[in-house]
């Protein structure tokens, strides 16, 4: 290269009024406009923003991959100095995977499932550097060990399939890693896996900038990951940076509305139902073509002026005294905050009613036969897969229990049993005074398949895309019995769209033609059609984009209150059963590890499961504190899980053999309140908080 | 979804929204190029009486070149006449309909056999599956040829048994298809949520997951089309297809094989006719294709 990375000291990367567009049936649309950005050597800028903000467009940009239909229309995007745009495609190659790497969200998707790893690691310097096979050999082994990989021979001669989740993004950063790259662009690193999984990556990625003085872009939705990884961050919205800053600058002193707005909707661990609720931000995204003139965010923002915010030639202004912070807003210096107080969407305090839904004991096993030759020959053919393991708890009336666990702790599989798509190996679901855990689907009566109904997890799969909205709800009103006359389930119909607050006309859509969080809304409201007493909601939200998750769980509140329901809140993301649950219930492996109410399971002493996966949960606050526990060692596998404490192979504060032999003693300090674990009354008492609020718990938006 | 208490909350007919479906067939040019040939066969079928300059049996000087007289001098004969002295031109322009009848409607009832099926194995799996997978492969494993002149010298030539014929061979390629599909579609949340409220199974299959699989399905009986043409064409060719002397494109070129060194035009024309067709509904598969898979 011309320009040799030693003797450049300028930026590495450089945006200049970037403006990037996709061309498709519709005509031009602007994806970003007016993008800059500077990132220094060992600098890391996270981009934050929600889904369509125009954030992996950058990335895709800076790579020069944007597609047959995507191009940049203004603007330069400089690698030291040198304008990417004006390269031959020979040129863009050798700095691709060379000097600049890209590491997405999938990590199945990036690794070459016929390869194994060992080559894929080996290509990169064989591809870009005249160096032996021996040698290339050496270096993928070394970047595994760099990337905290245990036993890396092993992982060098493994296929992609053959190691866990985490693993496989471990390799593909170490890949990333490989020709030590001055830039790394990280695409949502995280977002597909598991929260424990994810803080280990998120410590790696912290560590890489120091380490291999690497310049780095984040793109995330998450804020909390933005503040662990990153110096400075850029908030976007529908195509351009509304806010940018240091860390500290935008989290505690956000000058944006929408920042703001951002903040109010995650659940930090300040926020509660009742006292201090979420607040959504009202509208939703506008679509590119529909961008409001002036201010995008104007219809959006309680401080819209007209005559100031809708006029055209809207740029990022300096904030005086605060260097490097700057905000896209005409009037952010008008803006009183103190006396701003918007409203949220939360809930009274209520009386938890009579036991609703009891589980005693339950068990569900599969069986599993396996057809190979060897295991008929040994004869043991039939192998359990022990999905549930004595499950033990009571949900009342009105009250939410969270179940809160990883992927594979048997959460799903709980859920099938209770709504009858499968029945109970041994033990009792009693629900409303029945035993329900041997009744399948098909023997329960409509009332009683209506009186527990479930909220799914991924609003593009929740509705029939060939069905209308108002055909599907009204399909479930029949089929529950609740009315069979037509106009009455027509007037049903739209009672439900007025319930999940959603316009009446909906009723003759597609689901193609709604957003996600309408989608969900939809979901609401046929979980809720035949007047349920409980419904199951399965991760309800975890797809939605943040503004949106906060009016969401404030509907589902809302409702809930409204007709009493129970609701059994199955989640992974702590920071949101913190804030609604009224008891939680945290699974290992299909075992119970701890239950008791909110307070008691949040705060000290913890199983030692729970308090990790409370250290692992990002957290957007720059005054928290986090003990950091990084959990060791892949999740075992269901079919062979180990003997003992399901948690022993992992667990930080394992005491010795008998983890490995014993199934742990109930530990009970406040009744209701129960841990499995083997550890020592002493050492439970000496626990400490995971999470350290300050003494003034001052939520980050009021200044 | 025929139900009526949720008529008036439907935006449009189904029809209509059929038609404004197809009507995206238009940024297609080669979907388009495929819908006029099929167009253009469907409206000579429609008019054929009309059209034909003789009636398709008429005699007349056999083994007039392409463009010589009639021998009554009543006309010309475009494409020539064959060994017996009838009008090409005419017996094409009749020979369609033929194939415009029997082809559409085999493939409708291989579609009627094979989509319960796949259905039923996509959608149950299990034993279900083993027994009518095994029974599609038994099938698929025969040489189609073969199994059509089975079956039919079984049963005799009609219009009727290559009907039963077709449907015999391919609906175990749609099961195929259309198991795969509901193999993908069966995991989705609107399934289990039509599961978790008690829906009977066939309502889930043919209301939940059918529709969903549409697409795929039309692109492929489209190609389908084109092929089981090619399969009648081939049946009338090996002298198995519709009885005489109704005129059939198959039927014709073999006719025409004894001449075929100095008389090529008698099998020629037929040959133009029928591979024509099937690039017609081969063209508007690809266009389908091609529109569905944008934006």
């Amino acid at each position: 290269m011309e320009n040799g990375s030693n003797t450049y000291d300028g930026p590495v990367l450089e945006c200049r009024d970037l403006c990037i567009s996709y061309f498709t049936r519709a005509g031009e649309i602007p994806a970003v406009i007016d993008f800059n950005m500077t990132l220094h050597q060992g600098e890391s800028i996270g981009l934050v923003g929600e889904s369509g903000c125009g954030k992996s467009t950058v990335a895709m940009a800076i790579m020069q991959y944007l597609g047959k239909n995507g191009a940049i229309v203004g603007g330069q995007v400089l690698y030291k100095g040198r304008d990417l745009s004006t390269l031959s495609p020979e040129e863009l190659r050798q700095l691709r995977g060379n000097e600049i790497s890209m590491v997405y969200q999938e990590p199945m998707a990036s690794l070459n499932p016929s390869m194994t790893l060992g080559r894929q690691l080996m290509e990169v310097p064989l591809c870009h550097e005249n160096i032996s096979e021996k040698e290339a050999y050496e270096r993928a082994r070394q970047i595994l060990a760099d990337v905290k990989l245990p036993d890396p021979e092993r992982v060098m001669a493994a296929y992609p399939h053959q190691i866990s989740g985490g693993q496989q993004q471990r390799v593909v950063i170490a890949m990333a890693l490989l020709s030590n790259p001055s830039l790394l662009l990280l695409d949502e690193p995280t977002t597909a896996l598991d929260v424990t999984v994810e803080a280990g990556i998120v410590e790696l990625i912290g560590e890489i900038a120091g380490r291999f003085n690497t310049s780095m872009v984040y793109i995330s939705h998450n804020l909390g990951l933005i503040l662990a990884t990153c110096n400075r961050v850029n908030v976007m919205y529908s195509g351009v940076v509304v806010e940018h800053g240091s860390v500290s600058e935008v989290f505690d002193h956000m000058r944006h509305p929408y920042t703001k707005g951002l903040f109010g909707c995650i659940p930090l661990p300040g926020a509660d139902k009742t006292a201090r609720p979420l607040v959504p931000i009202r509208g939703q995204l506008p679509l590119p073509h529909q961008r409001p003139q002036g201010c995008y965010f104007g219809p959006r923002c309680d401080f819209f002026q007209a005559g100031t915010c809708d006029q055209e030639g809207l740029h990022m202004t300096e904030v005086p005294n605060e260097p490097g912070h700057s905000v896209r807003c005409r009037r952010w210096q008008q803006i009183d905050w103190d006396s701003y107080n918007p409203e949220g969407v939360g809930a009274s305090e209520m009386e938890a009613g009579e036991v609703v839904l009891s589980i005693d004991n339950m068990k569900k096993y599969y069986e599993v036969t396996d057809n190979s030759i060897a295991a008929m020959v040994k004869g043991n053919r039939v192998r359990h897969v022990k999905a549930n393991e004595s499950i033990s708890f009571d949900a009342r009336a009105c009250e939410t229990v969270a179940i809160v666990g990883e992927s594979g702790c048997g959460k799903s599989t709980f859920a099938k049993v209770l709504m009858g798509l499968e029945t109970a190996t041994e033990g009792k679901v009693v629900f409303n005074g029945k035993d329900i855990s041997q009744e399948e689907v098909q023997n329960r009566s409509p009332e009683q398949i209506g009186s527990m109904q479930m909220v799914f997890q991924n609003p593009f799969d929740t509705l029939n895309p060939s069905h209308t909205v108002g055909s599907q709800l009204a399909r479930v009103i029949r089929k529950f019995g609740v009315h069979t006359d037509k106009d009455k389930v027509e007037a049903r119909v739209m009672e439900l769209l007025d319930l999940v607050k959603l316009p009446r006309e909906f009723a003759r859509r597609r689901p193609r033609q709604l957003s996600g969080g309408q989608k969900q809304r939809v979901g609401i409201a046929r979980a809720f059609a035949g007047n349920p007493s409980t419904v199951v909601a399965d991760e309800p939200v975890s797809a939605l984009d943040v503004s949106v998750q906060a009016a969401v769980t404030g509907l589902l509140m809302d409702i809930q209150k409204t007709y009493r329901t129970t609701l059994l809140f199955i989640s992974h993301d702590l920071s949101l059963v913190r804030y609604l649950a009224d008891r939680v219930v945290v699974m290992y492996l299909g075992n119970i590890v701890e239950q008791g109410t909110t307070d008691e399971v949040f705060t000290p002493p913890y199983h030692p499961y729970t308090e990790a996966l409370l250290s692992a949960v990002p957290i957007a606050d720059t005054s928290i504190e986090k003990k950091r526990i990084i959990l060791e060692g892949n999740l075992p596998s269901v079919t062979n899980p180990p003997t003992g404490c399901p948690f022993n192979t992992r667990c930080p504060r394992k005491i010795g053999d008998v983890c490995e032999t014993q199934a742990p003693p109930v530990y009970e300090p406040s009744p209701g309140h129960q841990i499995a674990c083997h550890l020592s009354v002493e050492t439970f008492q000496e626990m400490q908080p995971v999470i350290v609020q300050p003494d003034e718990p001052a939520s980050p938006a009021a200044e | 979804m025929t139900d009526q208490a949720i008529s008036s909350m439907r935006r449009e007919p189904a029809i209509l929204r059929l038609i404004k479906g197809a009507a995206l067939i238009r940024e297609s040019w080669v979907g388009m190029v495929g819908l006029g040939i099929i167009v253009f066969w469907a409206v000579v079928a429609l008019l054929a009486d009309v059209i034909a300059p003789f009636p398709p049996n008429a005699t007349g000087a056999p083994m007039t070149l392409p463009g010589g007289p009639a021998l009554d001098g009543s006309g010309t004969h475009w494409l020539g006449t064959d060994q017996l002295g009838r009008d090409i031109l005419s017996r094409i322009i009749h020979g369609s309909r033929q194939v415009l009848l029997y082809a559409p409607l085999a493939t409708l009832c291989a579609y009627a056999v094979g989509i319960p099926m796949g259905l039923a194995a996509g959608y149950r799996r299990g034993l279900t599956d083993d027994v009518l997978s095994f029974i599609a492969n038994v099938i698929l494993s025969f040489p189609v040829l073969v199994l059509y002149i089975i079956i039919i010298a079984t049963i005799g030539a009609s219009g009727i048994n290559i009907i039963i014929a077709v449907t015999f061979a391919s609906a175990p390629g749609i099961m195929r298809i259309v198991r795969g599909l509901v193999l993908d579609l069966r995991n989705r949340e609107y399934v289990f949520a039509a599961e978790t409220r008690g829906e009977s199974a066939w309502r889930i299959m043919l209301v939940e997951i059918l529709p969903n699989a549409r697409g795929p399905l039309i692109v492929d009986g489209c190609l389908r089309l084109g092929y089981v043409i090619i399969t009648i064409g081939t049946l009338g060719f090996l002298g198995l297809g519709l009885p005489p002397p109704d005129p059939d494109w198959g039927k014709m070129i073999t006719e025409a094989r004894a001449f075929i060194q100095f008389m090529p035009h008698m099998a020629i024309f037929p040959c133009i006719a029928i591979s024509s067709l099937v690039l017609g509904f081969n063209l508007l598969a690809d266009g389908l294709r091609e529109v569905s898979l944008r934006d």
